[in-house]
C-alpha cells in the first residue's frame, strides 16, 4: 500500500472529520480542547509524511485506491508539490485554533467544526488523485467557508459571504463540465493518467479556459479578485489565516496540477492572457493597497498582488519561474497569515482595523514590533527571510520567459516594498499620541505561541530554502517535461556567455 | 390473461386494498382514521414486494397495453415509498388542524395506483387513464380542507389547468392515433421508422401530436412553459399534500415522459430533442430566477421544484440509456431531498399550533433549533447541489449523460444555471444562520417526523454516496429496459 504499511491519508483526512462530529455534540470549552487535539494530531501526522516521504523516489508516493463511488473512486495519493502544500495546511491550522482561542466566544463548537471540516476539504484537494473527488473537496471548501464568513465574520459579513460564495461556484462548476469531458474522452478519472493524456490542441483551449474560470477565482487574479478583500476584511482573523494561508493556494496548485501538463499546448498560446493578467494585477492591486485604510484590505491586495507572482511565474514555463511560484505560495502561506494574525492581535485589543487609528505601538509593544517588522520585511522580500527566494526564483523565471514582462514584475517589488513598510511605519512608529493606543499590552503568551512558530519557519525558509524546494524538484521536472515540447522560449534568449576578463593595458593605468 | 393479471399485482393490490379502506372508512367513521392509515402502509409495502414477482420483470402483459420491466419496478418503488411517507407526515399536521379524515390515506392508494399505470403503460390509452386516475386524487387532495380558502382554491385551479392540459394531451393522442394508425408505443415506434424512411422527414401531422403530447406531459411535470399553476397549488395545499405533490407524481410523470419518448418517439430523437432542451433550460432560468423574490417557504420550494425538473430533462434530452439512467437518479435523490424539506417546513409551527409558511420565520432558527437548521440546510446546499452532499451527484450524473450524448453546451448552460439557483438557496441558510433569531417554534415531540428527518439527512449526506455503485447498476437496469 505504501511506505508506512497504513493509510495515512485516509487517516489525515479522517482525523478532523470526527473532529468535527465531535465538536458539533460537545461544549464551548471541550470543543475548543478537541479542536486542538484533532488539528495537533493532523500535525503530527503532516511531519510523519515528510519524514517517510521519499525524496527523489517514486513520483506518487503513500498511494490509496478504493473504487467506491462506481464511476469514480477514493484514490489518494501524493507527490512532492502536494507533500508541501499538506504541511503548510496542518502546520497552520493549529495556529487556526489558537488564534481563535479567546477571540470568538459565540457559538464556539460550531465554529471549531467548521475549522476541522475546512481542513479535511483543504488536504482531500491536495490528496485527491480522482479527478471528481478532487472536484467534490474542491467545491465543498464553500459550505464551511460561507458559515465563517456569514455567522462570526465582520458588520459586511453577508454581503461578502455571498460573493465568496457565487464567484467561486460559477468559477468551478464550469471547471466540472470541462472534465466530464476529459474523462469521457480519456476514458479514466485518475488524475495521473490524465496528466500524461495529450488532448486534441483545439480542445485544450477550451479546456483550459473552463479550468483557468476556477482557478482564477480560487487565486485570485484581477480582475475577478473583488471577493477576496470583501471576505478577507469580514472574516474572523483565523478565517483570514486559513483563506490567505491555503485556500488561495488551491488556485495556483490547480494551475500546476491540472493546467500545465494536461494542456501544455493551451497554455503556452495563452501566455499572453496570464500575463497579460498577472502584470495588471501587480501593478494595479499594489497601488490599491497603497491607498488603503483598513488593515486587513491592505495585506488582502498584498496577497492578489502575491498570487500575481505566483501565476506569472507557472506560466514561464522554466524551472526557475515554477519552484519559484512553489515558494512563493508556501511563503505567502505563512507571511500572510502572520500578518493577519499581526492584524488580529491590535484588532482584539482596539476592536477597528483603521490604519490611522494606531501608531507608535513599537513603544508599548516591543515585542510585538519585532514580529510585525519581521513579517512586513519576509513580505516585502528580504533576504534571509522566507519572501526572497521565491520572489527572486519566479522574478528570473519570468524574465526567461518575456523580458517585458520580467520588467513590469520588478516594479510590483518596488511597490510592495512601499506600501507593506508604510503600513509598518504608520502603525508601529510615529508618536505614541493617542491614550487607547497606548494603553495596550504587549502580546500575551498566548498569541507569542501562535507567531514565533511562524517567525522560524519564515527565517528557516529563508536561509535554507532546500529543505522545502528538494522534494518539489522532481515534479516541477514532471511538469516541465510537458511543457517544453510547447513552449518556444522567450524573447529574453538567455544562454550563457563564457566570461572574458577585461586586460587593461598596462602602460594606461594611472 | 391469468398471467397478465400477475403482472398488475400492484395495481390490484392498491386499488382492492383501497376499496376495502373505503368500505372501512364508511362503516366506522374517522375514528378509524389511525387504523386505515396503517393499512395504506401495509397496503404500500405489499405492492412493493410484489415487484419481486412476476410484477417486476414479467414483461408485456395485455396485449401491449401494460409493461412490467425494470424500468416501471424501480419508478414504483420510489412512488411507493414517496406515497407512504406521504400518509406518515400528514397524521401530525390533520390531526392539529382538526382535519383528520379518513380519506386522505384512501385518495393516496387510489393516486398511487393511477401513478402505477402510469409508468407501466404501454399504450396511449394507458397512459391516459393512469394519469387521470392520479389527477383526479390530487385534485381533491388540493383542496382537502374544505374549510380553508386557499385549499379550495387550490384546488380549483389545479382541476381547471389540469382539465385543459388532459385536453391538449388527448388531442395529441388522437393526433398520433389519427397519423400512425396505433396507440400502441411500439406500433408508433415502427410507423414514424417508416413514414420518416419513406418521406424523408417527419411528417407535419406526426409533429403536431408530438408536440402536443409533449405539452400535456410537460403540465404534469411543471417543466417550463406549463408550470404557472405549481406556485399557486404548492402554496394553498395543505403541507402534506405539497410534500407528495412534489414527489411521487413528478416521479411518475417523468417516468411516463421517458417512456414515451424512448419508446413511442424514439425516431424523432431530433424533433422532441428541441423541445426538451428548450423546457430545461427555461425551467431551470425561470425557477431559479422568480425564487429569488419569493417569502412564502411553500412557494420557494415550488420554484425550486421546477429548477429541478429543468435539471432532471437534461438528461432525458441526452435521450440515451445514460441519460435516462440520470434521469432515474435525479428524481431518487430529489425525492429524498424534496421529502427532507417539507418535514422540516411541517415543524414550523409557532406557539399558538398555527402551521408558519413565512421564509422570515426561520430566522436564527439555528439557535433556537439547531438540529432542525442543520437539517434543512444540507437539504438546502443538497438542492443546491454543492457537493459533498449527495444531491450534487444527480446534478453530476445528468451533466456527465449530456456530455457523453454530445451535448457540450447544454451541460454548460445548465451548470451557469444551477450557480443562479444557488442564490436562493443560500437565502434560507442566511435566514436561519446569520440572522437574529425570531420567536421560537412550538416545541415537538413528534418521533416519526424527528425520524424521518434524520434518515433523509443521513441518505444526502456524503453517506450517500457509498450507494452509487447500487443505484446506478439498479437505473441503468431499468434505463436499459427502454431501449
Amino acid at each position: 500500500m505504501n511506505q508506512l504499511g497504513f493509510p495515512i491519508l485516509t487517516l489525515l483526512i479522517a482525523v478532523p472529520t470526527f473532529g468535527a462530529i465531535a465538536c458539533l455534540f460537545s461544549d464551548a470549552k471541550a470543543a475548543r480542547w478537541v479542536a486542538l487535539v484533532a488539528t495537533l494530531i493532523d500535525f503530527a501526522l503532516g511531519l510523519t509524511l515528510w519524514a517517510t516521504y521519499q525524496v527523489g523516489g517514486p513520483q506518487w508516493q503513500f498511494q490509496e485506491h478504493l473504487g467506491l463511488f462506481g464511476s469514480f473512486g477514493w484514490s489518494l495519493g501524493i507527490d512532492g508539490i502536494a507533500l508541501m502544500l499538506i504541511l503548510l495546511s496542518v502546520f497552520l491550522m493549529p495556529i487556526c485554533i489558537i488564534a481563535s482561542w479567546e477571540a470568538i466566544q459565540k457559538r464556539v463548537p460550531e465554529y471549531m467544526a467548521a475549522f476541522l471540516l475546512m481542513e479535511t476539504l483543504m488536504i482531500g484537494v491536495f490528496t485527491a488523485q480522482d479527478l471528481f473527488l478532487f472536484y467534490i473537496f474542491f467545491e465543498a471548501g464553500l459550505i464551511p467557508m460561507y458559515l465563517i464568513i456569514g455567522i462570526w465574520g465582520g458588520a459586511d459579513r453577508i454581503y461578502a459571504s455571498y460573493k465568496f460564495f457565487l464567484y467561486t461556484l460559477l468559477g468551478s462548476i464550469v471547471m466540472l463540465i470541462a472534465m466530464l469531458w476529459m474523462a469521457n474522452y480519456a476514458h479514466s478519472t485518475f488524475i495521473p493518467t490524465l496528466m500524461v493524456t495529450d488532448f486534441p490542441v483545439r480542445a485544450q483551449t477550451l479546456l483550459f479556459l473552463a479550468f483557468f474560470a476556477s482557478f482564477a477565482v480560487k487565486m485570485p487574479m484581477w480582475p475577478v479578485h473583488t471577493w477576496l478583500p470583501d471576505a478577507h476584511v469580514q472574516a474572523p482573523t483565523a478565517g483570514s489565516v486559513i483563506l490567505a494561508g491555503v485556500l488561495l493556494k488551491m488556485g495556483g496548485y490547480g494551475f500546476i496540477r491540472f493546467s500545465l501538463p494536461m494542456f501544455p499546448e493551451a497554455s503556452a498560446q495563452l501566455f499572453w492572457l496570464v500575463a497579460g493578467l498577472s502584470s495588471v494585477a501587480i501593478v494595479y492591486t499594489s497601488l490599491v493597497a497603497l491607498v488603503q485604510q483598513d488593515m486587513k484590505k491592505l495585506i488582502a491586495y498584498s496577497s492578489v498582488a502575491h498570487m500575481a507572482f505566483v501565476t506569472f511565474g507557472l506560466f514561464a514555463f522554466n524551472r526557475q519561474g515554477l519552484e519559484g511560484s512553489l515558494l512563493v505560495m508556501l511563503s505567502h502561506g505563512l507571511v500572510s497569515g502572520a500578518l493577519f494574525l499581526c492584524v488580529g492581535v491590535v484588532y482584539d485589543r482596539l476592536h477597528t482595523r483603521e490604519i490611522s487609528r494606531y501608531g507608535g505601538v513599537s513603544t508599548n509593544m516591543p515585542k510585538y514590533a519585532l514580529l510585525f517588522m519581521l513579517f512586513t520585511m519576509a513580505s516585502v522580500g528580504l533576504p534571509g527571510t522566507s519572501g526572497f527566494v521565491g520572489e527572486f526564483l519566479s522574478m528570473l523565471g519570468i524574465y526567461g520567459a518575456s523580458s517585458w514582462a520580467g520588467a513590469i514584475a520588478t516594479t510590483g517589488i518596488i511597490l510592495g516594498a512601499a506600501y507593506m513598510l508604510f503600513l509598518y511605519r504608520r502603525v508601529a512608529q510615529g508618536p505614541l499620541d493617542k491614550p487607547d493606543v497606548a494603553a495596550m499590552a504587549d502580546i500575551s503568551p498566548r498569541e507569542m505561541l501562535t507567531l514565533v512558530p511562524l517567525a522560524l519557519v519564515v527565517l528557516w525558509m529563508g536561509v535554507y530554502p532546500k529543505s522545502f524546494s528538494e522534494p518539489m524538484k522532481k515534479d516541477v521536472g514532471v511538469v516541465l517535461a510537458r511543457t517544453d515540447r510547447a513552449w518556444k522560449g522567450g524573447d529574453a534568449k538567455l544562454t550563457k556567455g563564457s566570461a572574458k576578463p577585461v586586460v587593461v593595458a598596462e602602460g594606461e593605468a594611472h | 390473461m391469468l398471467l397478465s393479471f400477475t403482472f398488475t399485482a400492484p395495481e390490484l393490490i392498491l386499488s382492492v386494498g383501497a376499496m376495502v379502506l373505503l368500505l372501512v372508512a364508511g362503516w366506522r367513521g374517522d375514528a378509524a382514521v389511525r387504523g386505515i392509515g396503517f393499512g395504506a402502509l401495509g397496503l404500500f409495502v405489499l405492492a412493493g414486494l410484489s415487484l419481486l414477482g412476476n410484477a417486476g420483470h414479467g414483461g408485456i402483459a395485455f396485449g401491449g397495453l401494460y409493461h412490467a420491466d425494470a424500468f416501471a419496478s424501480f419508478a414504483k418503488v420510489l412512488i411507493y415509498i414517496a406515497a407512504g411517507v406521504s400518509v406518515v407526515l400528514a397524521h401530525g399536521f390533520f390531526q392539529r388542524s382538526g382535519e383528520l379524515r379518513a380519506e386522505y390515506p384512501i385518495l393516496i392508494l387510489l393516486s398511487a395506483a393511477g401513478m402505477g399505470m402510469m409508468v407501466s403503460a404501454g399504450d396511449l390509452l394507458t397512459l391516459y387513464v393512469g394519469l387521470e386516475l392520479q389527477s383526479l386524487s390530487a385534485y381533491v387532495l388540493a383542496s382537502f380542507m374544505r374549510r380553508d380558502q386557499r385549499s379550495a382554491e387550490a384546488g380549483l385551479k389545479y382541476f381547471v389547468l389540469g382539465a385543459l392540459a388532459s385536453g391538449i394531451l388527448l388531442y395529441g393522442i388522437a393526433l398520433i392515433y389519427g397519423f400512425t394508425g396505433t396507440t400502441q408505443f411500439g406500433g408508433i415506434h415502427s410507423s414514424f421508422v417508416t413514414q420518416m424512411a419513406a418521406t424523408g422527414h417527419l411528417p407535419t401531422g406526426l409533429l403536431f401530436g408530438l408536440v402536443f403530447l409533449l405539452a400535456g406531459l410537460a403540465f404534469k411535470i411543471s417543466a417550463v412553459p406549463f408550470h404557472m399553476w405549481t406556485p399557486d397549488v404548492y402554496e394553498g395545499a395543505p403541507t402534506p399534500v405539497t410534500a407528495f405533490f412534489a414527489s411521487a407524481p413528478k416521479v411518475a410523470a417523468m417516468a411516463l415522459l421517458a417512456r414515451v419518448t424512448v419508446e413511442a418517439l424514439g425516431p424523432a430523437t431530433l424533433a422532441w430533442r428541441q423541445i426538451i432542451i428548450f423546457s430545461s433550460l427555461a425551467s431551470i432560468v425561470l425557477g431559479a430566477v422568480a425564487a429569488i423574490g419569493q417569502t412564502n417557504i411553500k412557494r420557494l420550494l415550488a420554484y425550486s421544484s421546477i429548477n429541478n425538473v429543468g435539471f432532471a430533462l437534461i438528461g432525458l434530452a441526452a435521450g440515451t440509456a445514460e441519460g435516462i439512467s440520470a434521469v432515474l437518479v435525479y428524481m431518487a435523490v430529489y425525492v429524498v431531498m424534496t421529502l427532507g424539506s417539507f418535514l422540516c417546513v411541517l415543524k414550523m409551527r409557532g406557539n399558538d399550533g398555527r402551521q408558519l409558511e413565512e421564509i422570515a420565520a426561520l430566522s436564527g432558527l439555528s439557535r433556537t433549533r439547531p438540529g432542525l437548521a442543520a437539517a434543512l440546510a444540507m437539504f438546502m446546499f443538497s438542492l443546491a447541489g454543492i457537493p459533498p452532499l449527495f444531491g450534487f451527484y444527480p446534478k453530476f450524473a445528468v451533466f456527465q449523460a449530456a456530455t457523453n450524448a454530445g451535448l457540450f453546451w447544454l451541460a454548460v448552460a445548465g451548470a451557469v444555471g444551477s450557480v443562479v439557483g444557488a442564490y436562493y438557496y443560500l437565502k434560507i441558510i442566511k435566514t436561519m444562520y446569520f440572522d437574529e433569531p425570531a420567536p421560537e417554534f412550538a416545541p415537538s415531540d413528534d418521533k416519526v417526523e424527528g425520524g424521518l428527518i434524520a434518515i433523509a439527512a443521513v441518505i444526502i449526506s456524503p453517506l450517500g454516496y457509498l450507494a452509487i455503485p447500487a443505484l446506478t447498476a439498479a437505473t441503468l437496469a431499468a434505463a436499459k429496459a427502454l431501449f
